[in-house]
């Protein structure tokens, strides 16, 4: 009750801009329609509503829609455990959103790494280089159009990539909820 | 009051004089002072750590001084994932290690990138270094480290040390030796 609570106060804040609460499993998703008020929204979420850590920043490639990224906030206050996720689009031609590095000194390192692996830019970011990839890398590897086995890359000096072998792979696992059989990871098509 | 000691070498034993060729010697010496520089870098690490403690003790082979610096060690033990951003500096440190030098892949991924078809992650260490032995496992057991350090001091046994350094002073046209 409490998630829902915080989450109403605040949509009741910012209005429309903030969609009606949505929960699953306990969980609190808000989704923020506008991503250019990202810093106000967790400014407010942490100096008013308690969400003083930040657990993570993370990135959706929603591939082949628009907009293609989605952004997911995952807030906790740590005296009352309360959690909040908050979510805003961005899209692709645009691939930026400010950043919240002036709210929580922690979304530093996990901003360089949604950039590193997805592409995204944070303006007002002091320092945003690759976190995980060497310097020079010239691809985004964590988006869906980028191949498994990864793309040759010839950076001298730094990199001297291939293509990895697969060896027949890559082998997936679907979800299910079949026997032990069912569920081991077998070579599967994208489309299966 | 003055005791009889001796010192080192029992000669009754032992008798007075020990027959070698100077390159067997050489070897010998060698081969029991195998310094490894352990490339920890995943789990493989863990399980290095424990090749070197006590219950299964690489300094029977006479290689318990584990030497962070590259200018004192003659093997490398690479123990783990070998990602691309770490391959260069992999090599970086092998090149700074003062020949002769040796190379273990211990286990699967340092060998062959293991598990890890990826984007990240070299696909074998030999593809940087020359690697001398190969361990299989994931991660190997302490016992496949110690047998693999066997395996390299089987390999220096068999080296001519000195045919090498009349070779080297040869090729460098330094008169001595």
């Amino acid at each position: 009750m409490l998630n829902l609570d915080l989450a109403n106060q605040l949509k009741a804040k910012f209005g429309d801009l903030i969609s009606e609460p949505a929960e699953f499993r306990g969980e609190i998703t808000v989704k923020l329609a506008d991503a250019e008020l990202i810093a106000e929204v967790c400014g407010f979420a942490k100096n008013k509503l308690g969400f003083e850590y930040l657990v993570d920043i993370s990135s959706l490639d929603n591939y082949g829609e628009d907009p293609r990224w989605t952004m997911v906030y995952e807030l906790r206050n740590l005296s009352t455990n309360a959690e909040l996720r908050i979510k805003t689009d961005v899209g692709e031609e645009k691939s930026e959103l400010p950043s919240v590095l002036g709210v929580w000194a922690t979304a530093n390192w996990h901003e360089r790494e949604v950039y590193d692996m997805m592409g995204i830019r944070f303006r007002g970011h002091p320092d945003l280089r690759r976190i995980l990839m060497w310097e020079g890398y010239p691809y985004f590897p964590l988006r869906k159009d980028f191949p498994l086995a990864g793309k040759p890359t010839n950076v001298p000096e730094v990199a001297f990539t291939e293509i990895t072998p697969m060896e027949g792979g890559p082998f997936v696992t679907l979800p299910s909820s079949g026997d032990a059989i069912s569920r081991e990871p077998r070579v599967r098509t994208p489309e299966e | 009051m003055q005791t009889q000691s001796e010192i080192g070498y029992n000669s009754k034993i032992e008798g007075d004089v020990v027959i070698t060729r100077i390159d067997a010697a050489l070897a010998w010496f060698q081969k029991n002072s195998v310094w490894p520089m352990p490339m920890g870098l995943a789990c493989c690490g863990i399980e290095l750590m424990a090749v070197g403690a006590s219950r299964f003790d690489i300094s029977r082979f006479g290689s318990e001084v584990m030497r962070f610096s590259p200018r004192q060690s003659d093997c490398m033990i690479v123990a783990g994932t070998v990602t691309y951003k770490m391959a260069g500096f992999v090599k970086r440190i092998y090149d700074q290690m003062p020949s002769p030098k040796w190379v273990i892949a211990m286990g699967a991924c340092a060998s062959t990138g293991g598990m890890y078809r990826s984007y990240a992650v070299l696909q074998g260490v030999d593809k940087i270094i020359p690697v001398d032995v190969y361990v299989s496992g994931c991660p190997p057991r302490p016992e496949a480290v110690l047998d693999a350090l066997m395996k390299i001091q089987e390999q220096i046994g068999k080296e001519p040390i000195l045919g090498k350094l009349n070779l080297v002073a040869k090729l460098t046209g330094s008169s001595k030796s």
